[in-house]
C-alpha cells in the first residue's frame, strides 16, 4: 500500500485499484475545529478535481476535491455523527471516502510523503 | 444640527490632528468632475423637529387608519390588537439600536430572544426547527421553494391555486431567472384544487406549495397531498399568512408538511401598509443544513454558563459567498421580537382564546352578510376570513364602501384583475377588532348599495 | 440529622461562594440572569384578556387543533421584566460607541420612531383602496423623489426589503435588460473585497461570478478589469466607497469601460453615507445602486433588521424595475402601478419581488431623517463621518498597522490589520478586549483582503470626546496585544457571558428549547 498527497492537502492510500481519501493533519490544523463533514454516497462517480466532499469549521467551509477519478465504494458515516474525528485522527479514523480508481495513471501526478512534507514546509 | 455632535472648534482641531487644511482634502480621491459645488439641488436645508413632525402629521391625516373605521381587510395582512407593552419593550434602546449579534458576549438579549422565537415558531407550525426570521411571508415562500429544490435536486414546483397571488407573482419573477418550472392555477369558487395538485405531483416535483388557510379563507386537510408528495420524493411546503389561525386549527406539521413558512405580521407587528413584516420559516430537523437565513443555537461559555450564538453560519453568504443557500443577510429582528413578546403574552391559552374569538366573530359576520339578498358565502369552512360572491362586481363596491368610511374587504378584482369568474368576489376578514357595530355597519352598507 | 438546617446550608458554603465570586442567584447587582420563557411561563398563563367569544357553530371543518402547542404564557409584569432583563444583556448605539465597519451604527433619532407610529402610517392596510392611502403613497413618492435627487439617477425601485434584496433587484434588472437585448452574457465581475452578498446574489440570479483583483492601494485594478471585459461580461458589482473605506477614484473610468464592453455597472451602496450630499453616483456612470436605509438614513438596526433597500436605477435599467411602484399625476393624486396596469405603464418590468409595497415603516423614518438634515445637513453628515474616521486613523496608525494609511485619507471607515501583534494574539483578542472597555468591537476579519482585518466606522454621530475615549481604549488594548498580555486571551471578563463555545453549538446544533429529561429519582 502506498500513500500519496495533493497540493489541496488530501492524502490517498492506494491498494491496487482501491483507495481511501482523507485530509492531512496540516489541513485539519488550518481549518480548526471541524463541526460538519459531508461525504459522498457509495456509487457516486467522481472526476479528478471535481467536488467530492464538504468539510466545515465554525467560520469556514471547504470543498474536498476528488484527487483522482473513480467510483465511491463507501463514505465514512462515522464523520456525520462525530466530525471531530477529522481533528483527532485525520489520517486514520477521520478518512472521508473509499473509491475504486478508474485510472491509476492519475496517481503519477501526486506527491509522495517526502514531497508533501517539503511542500508544506515551503508554505 | 441636532443630530451632529461635532462643533466647528472640534472640526478645526481634528483637521489639525489629521494634517488636513480643509475637509475637501479628505475627499481628494473623488474626481473633480464628480464633486458637487454646493449642496444637493432642490432639497431644502435642515428643519426643526416640530416642522418635520408637522409635515408627517399632514400626510398621515390623508390616510384612513384602519382603527378609526370598520375594517375588514385581510388577504395576507391582518389587523389585531397588539398589547401596549409590546411596543414599549421593542423600543428599549438595547433592542432597537443593537446590530446582528456578531459579538455574542454582549448580545445575549437578542440571541436568547431569537432562541425563544425559533422555538415558538417551530411549535406553532408543528416543525422541529425554525430560523431567526426572514423578510416577510412572500419572500419566505420563494426561499422554501428554493430550499426544496436543493433538498430534492429537482426544479419543478406545483403551486396551489389558493396561494396568495402576490406570492405567486413573486415566485414567477424568481423562477423566470432561476429556470425553475412552476405550475400555477387560478382559484375557483367551486372548491379547492387538491385534485389538480394530486394529479400533478410526479417523480420530478420538488415541492407542492399549499396555503393554509388559502387566499379565499378556505381550510382543508393537507395530509393526502403530503402523502402523495412523499411517495414521489417531493416536499410539501405549507404557507400560513394568518398565524393566529393555528390557535384553532391543526398545524401544517401535524399534517405532514416538510417546510412551513408564513407571514408573522398578525402577531405583534401591525399593518404598516405592507412592511416591515416578519417571515416565518420552519422545517423538519433533517433539512436544517439546507435552511436559509440566520439560526441561533444554544451553547455554553468559558465558565460553563448557558449562552446563545448564531450558528451553522457556513450556509450563509458571508462565508459561502456564491455557494450560499441564499443571499439573505438581514432577518427581521425587531419584528421577530415583537412577534415573540406578543406570543409570550398570549401564551397557549391566550392564543387559543384569541383564535376562537376571531372564529366566532367571523362565523357571526358570515351568517349576517350571507343573509343579504344576492350575497352567497363561497366557503364551506374558514377561520377568520371568508369570501362572499356578490351579485355585482366587487371592486367598485369597495370604493363605494370607502366613501362611507368602511374598509369593507379585499375585492378579488384587485387581486386577480381581468378574471371575470372571480370579479364578484369579496374577501372579508373579521378579527377580534371588529365590533358588532362594525359588522352591522358593513351589512347595512352592503344592503343599501345592493338594493 | 438536625431539624434546624433543612436546606443543607453550611457556613463554609458562604465562604466558598465568596471565593468563587459567585452569588446565590448568579446575579451580580445590576447584571441579572434571566431564564427562558419556557422555564418561567406555562401554557395556562396569559397576559392578555379577551371578551368572551359569542356563541357560534364551528366552521373549522373538523380540523380543530387538539394537541397542546406548547406555548408558554407570561402575565404582563413577568413579560415586561423578562424582556427588560434580556435587553440589558445587549449593547446598543444608545449605550456607547458602536464602530462596526460597513454597518454604519449611527444614532437613531427618536422623532423617526414617533412619525412611523402615527396611526395614518402604522395602522393602514396594504390593500386599502388607493384613495384612502394618499398620505402613505405620498411618503413613498416623496422619499423616492429625494433618493433620485440625492443620487442623480433616473428612477428608483422602492420595494426591496433589505440591502441584499436590493442587490437582487439590481442584478435582476441587468438580467432583464440583457434578455431584452437578446444577449446571454453570463459573468458578473466582483472585487475580492466585496461583501459576501454580492457573489451570493449574482449566483442566485443565475450568473457565474469571477473575482477581480485589487491593487496595492486597496482599489480595483483597472487594467486587470479592462483585460477581462468582453462579450461574456454581464456587468460588475463594485462597492464604492469600498469595504476598505477607500473611494474608487477610477469609478468613472470603470463605468465607461464596462459600458463600452456592453455590460452594466452595479454599485453596492452600503457605504453611501460617506458621500451623501457631496457626490452623486449618477455622475459616476452607475446603472444600479441599492441604498441601505438602515445605514445612510439611520433607520434602527433592531438587532438584525428589518432593513430596507431601495435601488436607484439609470435610464438604461429603469424600464426593468420591479412592481409595484407609485405614480404621481399632475393633480397630485398618486396611483399604484401593479400587474394590472404594468402592461401600459411599465411593460418591461421584471415583475414583483415582494408581496406589498416595501418597508413603509422604514420609509417614514428615512424621510424624516432626510427632511430633518436637509441639503446642508446631509452634506455635513458625510463630512463629519469622513472626518471622524480619519481622526481615528491618524490617532492610531502608529499603534496598529493601517495598510492603506500611506495612500491618503480614508472615507467613512478605517481599516487596520493584525500585523505586529505578539505571537498567539489575534484580532479576536482585541475585539474581546474592547468589550471589557465598554465598547462594541469593530467589524473583524472583513474584508478578507486584509489579514486579521479590523474595520472601524465611527459615524458622524460620535462626539470628539467619545472618539477620544474610544481611541484611548483601542490604543490600550492594542498595546496589550503587542506586549503579549495573557489576560487579554480570556477577555471579556466583565460581560454577561465569557467567550462562547461556537464549536459545540455547530457540532450539536440545539436550535429550539426542549423539555429537560426528567431527573432520575434518587434511590
Amino acid at each position: 500500500m502506498s500513500r500519496y498527497f495533493t497540493e489541496e492537502h488530501e492524502w490517498i492510500d492506494v491498494d491496487g485499484e482501491s483507495a481511501t481519501v482523507g485530509i492531512t493533519d496540516y489541513a485539519q490544523e488550518q481549518l480548526g475545529d471541524i463541526v460538519f463533514a459531508e461525504v459522498p454516497a457509495a456509487g457516486t462517480e467522481l472526476a479528478k478535481g471535481g467536488d467530492a466532499a464538504v468539510v466545515e469549521s465554525v467560520k469556514a467551509a471547504s470543498d474536498i476535491y476528488a484527487p483522482v477519478s473513480g467510483t465511491v465504494t463507501e463514505g465514512n458515516g462515522a464523520l456525520e455523527e462525530d466530525p471531530a474525528l477529522v481533528n483527532s485522527d485525520p489520517e486514520g479514523d477521520g478518512w472521508f471516502f473509499r473509491i475504486t480508481l478508474s485510472d491509476t495513471g492519475e496517481l503519477e501526478a501526486l506527491m509522495n510523503e517526502n514531497a508533501y512534507k517539503a511542500f508544506v514546509d515551503g508554505l | 444640527m441636532r443630530y451632529l455632535p461635532l462643533t466647528d472648534t472640534d472640526r478645526h482641531a481634528m483637521l489639525g490632528k489629521i494634517g488636513a487644511s480643509s475637509i475637501d482634502d479628505l475627499f481628494i480621491d473623488v474626481p473633480e468632475e464628480a464633486r458637487l459645488d454646493g449642496t444637493i439641488e432642490g432639497l431644502p436645508n435642515h428643519a426643526s423637529e416640530m416642522a418635520v413632525e408637522q409635515h408627517f402629521s399632514n400626510l398621515a391625516r390623508k390616510n384612513m387608519a384602519a382603527s378609526h373605521h370598520p375594517s375588514f381587510l385581510g388577504c395576507g395582512a391582518y389587523r389585531h390588537h397588539v398589547p401596549a407593552s409590546v411596543d414599549h419593550l421593542i423600543q428599549r434602546g438595547e433592542f432597537l439600536t443593537a446590530y446582528t449579534p456578531y459579538q455574542p458576549e454582549i448580545a445575549q438579549g437578542t440571541l436568547q430572544m431569537l432562541f425563544e422565537f425559533q422555538t415558538q415558531v417551530a411549535r406553532l407550525f408543528g416543525c422541529d426547527v425554525a430560523n431567526a426570521s426572514m423578510y416577510d411571508g412572500s419572500t419566505a415562500c420563494w426561499e422554501a421553494i428554493s430550499m426544496a429544490g436543493r433538498v430534492t435536486k429537482r426544479s419543478k414546483a406545483v403551486l396551489s391555486s389558493g396561494l396568495h397571488p402576490h406570492y405567486v407573482s413573486l415566485c414567477k419573477t424568481m423562477a423566470r431567472f432561476t429556470g425553475d418550472a412552476l405550475s400555477v392555477a387560478l382559484p375557483e369558487f367551486a372548491g379547492s384544487d387538491t385534485k389538480r395538485l394530486l394529479d400533478e405531483i410526479d417523480g420530478e416535483t420538488s415541492a407542492v406549495v399549499v396555503q393554509y388557510p388559502d387566499i379565499l379563507g378556505r381550510i382543508e386537510d393537507m395530509s393526502a397531498i403530503a402523502e402523495k408528495a412523499h411517495e414521489n420524493g417531493a416536499l410539501l411546503v405549507a404557507v400560513v399568512t394568518e398565524p393566529v389561525a393555528l390557535g384553532a386549527i391543526k398545524s401544517p406539521g401535524e399534517m405532514g408538511a416538510d417546510i412551513v413558512v408564513g407571514e408573522g405580521q398578525s402577531i405583534g407587528v401591525g399593518l404598516q401598509f405592507g412592511g416591515p413584516y416578519v417571515g416565518l420559516f420552519a422545517c423538519q430537523q433533517k433539512f436544517v443544513r439546507q435552511m436559509p437565513g440566520r439560526l441561533c443555537g444554544e451553547t455554553v461559555d468559558a465558565e460553563g454558563k448557558r449562552g446563545f450564538v448564531l450558528t451553522l453560519s457556513t450556509r450563509e453568504q458571508h462565508i459561502r459567498r456564491e455557494k450560499a443557500t441564499s443571499n439573505i443577510c438581514t432577518n427581521s429582528g425587531l419584528c421577530a421580537l415583537a412577534f415573540s413578546i406578543h406570543m409570550s403574552l398570549l401564551g397557549e391559552r391566550g392564543l387559543r382564546e384569541l383564535a376562537m374569538l376571531n372564529h366566532a366573530k367571523a362565523v357571526q359576520a358570515a351568517e349576517r352578510l350571507s343573509a343579504i339578498d344576492g350575497i352567497r358565502l363561497v366557503n364551506e369552512n374558514f377561520f377568520n376570513e371568508f369570501t362572499l360572491e356578490l351579485p355585482v362586481e366587487a371592486r367598485p363596491l369597495v370604493h363605494q364602501l370607502a366613501e362611507k368610511h368602511i374598509l369593507g374587504g379585499v375585492s378579488l378584482g384587485r387581486l386577480y384583475p381581468g378574471e371575470e369568474a372571480l370579479s364578484n368576489g369579496l374577501v372579508v376578514a373579521v378579527t377580534e377588532t371588529a365590533s358588532d357595530e362594525d359588522i352591522e355597519a358593513l351589512a347595512s352598507a352592503l344592503e343599501e348599495l345592493l338594493s | 440529622m438536625s431539624e434546624i438546617n433543612k436546606s443543607g446550608w453550611k457556613p463554609e458554603m458562604f465562604e466558598e461562594r465568596r471565593r468563587g465570586d459567585e452569588t446565590f442567584t448568579g446575579n451580580k447587582a445590576l447584571m441579572l440572569e434571566e431564564a427562558l420563557i419556557f422555564e418561567i411561563g406555562d401554557i395556562h398563563t396569559t397576559g392578555v384578556d379577551f371578551a368572551d367569544a359569542p356563541p357560534a357553530a364551528s366552521r373549522l371543518g373538523g380540523l380543530e387543533r387538539v394537541r397542546n402547542i406548547g406555548l408558554p404564557g407570561l402575565s404582563e409584569p413577568e413579560a415586561v421584566r423578562h424582556y427588560t432583563r434580556l435587553s440589558r444583556q445587549n449593547y446598543g448605539i444608545d449605550l456607547g460607541v458602536f464602530p462596526l465597519g460597513s454597518c454604519t451604527m449611527k444614532h437613531n433619532p427618536r422623532l423617526n420612531e414617533k412619525v412611523a407610529r402615527m396611526k395614518g402610517f402604522a395602522d393602514v392596510h396594504p390593500l386599502q383602496p388607493v384613495e384612502t392611502v394618499q398620505g402613505a403613497l405620498g411618503v413613498i413618492n416623496e422619499l423616492a423623489f429625494w433618493l433620485i435627487d440625492l443620487t442623480g439617477m433616473h428612477g428608483v425601485a422602492m420595494s426591496p426589503k433589505a440591502g441584499a434584496h436590493g442587490e437582487l433587484c439590481g442584478i435582476l434588472c441587468i438580467r432583464a435588460a440583457l434578455e431584452a437585448r437578446g444577449e446571454g452574457r453570463k459573468v458578473i465581475l466582483v472585487p475580492e473585497s466585496a461583501h459576501g452578498t454580492n457573489p451570493a446574489t449574482a449566483a442566485f440570479a443565475g450568473f457565474a461570478v469571477e473575482e477581480i483583483p485589487a491593487n496595492e492601494r486597496g482599489r480595483v485594478d483597472l487594467e486587470a478589469l479592462k483585460a477581462r471585459l468582453g462579450p461574456d461580461i454581464a456587468g460588475v458589482m463594485i462597492t464604492n466607497p469600498n469595504t476598505c473605506g477607500l473611494f474608487e477614484p477610477d469609478m468613472k473610468a470603470i463605468s465607461d469601460a464596462v459600458h463600452e464592453a456592453g455590460g452594466y455597472v452595479y454599485c453596492d451602496g452600503a457605504n453611501f453615507n460617506a458621500i451623501v450630499g457631496r457626490v452623486r453616483p449618477g455622475d459616476l456612470g452607475i446603472d444600479a445602486m441599492h441604498i441601505n436605509l438602515h445605514k445612510t438614513f439611520s433607520t434602527p438596526h433592531g438587532g438584525g433588521g428589518p432593513g430596507s433597500g431601495p435601488v436607484v436605477l439609470s435610464e438604461a435599467l429603469s424600464p426593468y424595475g420591479p412592481l409595484p411602484f407609485t405614480e404621481r399625476h399632475a393633480d397630485g393624486y398618486i396611483t399604484l402601478v401593479e400587474e394590472e396596469t404594468a402592461g401600459d405603464r411599465h411593460p418591461d418590468s421584471f415583475g414583483r419581488m415582494t408581496a406589498f409595497h416595501g418597508q413603509m415603516g422604514m420609509f417614514t423614518r428615512a424621510l424624516s431623517y432626510i427632511l430633518s438634515h436637509g441639503a446642508d445637513g446631509l452634506k455635513q453628515v458625510a463630512e463629519d463621518a469622513v472626518l471622524n474616521a480619519n481622526y481615528v486613523l491618524r490617532n492610531l496608525e502608529h499603534v496598529l498597522d493601517a495598510p492603506f494609511a500611506g495612500s491618503g485619507p480614508c472615507m467613512h471607515e478605517v481599516i487596520f490589520s493584525d500585523n505586529g501583534m505578539a505571537d498567539g494574539f489575534s484580532t479576536l483578542d482585541i475585539a474581546k478586549g474592547l468589550i471589557d472597555e465598554g465598547f462594541h468591537p469593530m467589524t473583524v476579519y472583513f474584508p478578507l483582503v486584509v489579514h486579521g482585518a479590523m474595520l472601524v466606522e465611527p459615524t458622524e454621530t460620535e462626539s470628539k470626546a467619545a472618539l477620544d475615549q474610544f481611541i484611548g481604549a483601542l490604543r490600550s488594548v492594542a498595546e496589550r496585544a503587542k506586549a503579549g498580555d495573557e489576560s487579554l486571551k480570556t477577555a471579556p471578563s466583565f460581560a454577561p457571558r465569557r467567550r462562547l463555545d461556537e464549536t459545540l453549538a455547530a457540532r450539536k446544533p440545539k436550535l429550539v428549547w426542549t423539555e429537560p429529561e426528567p431527573a432520575v429519582a434518587a434511590e
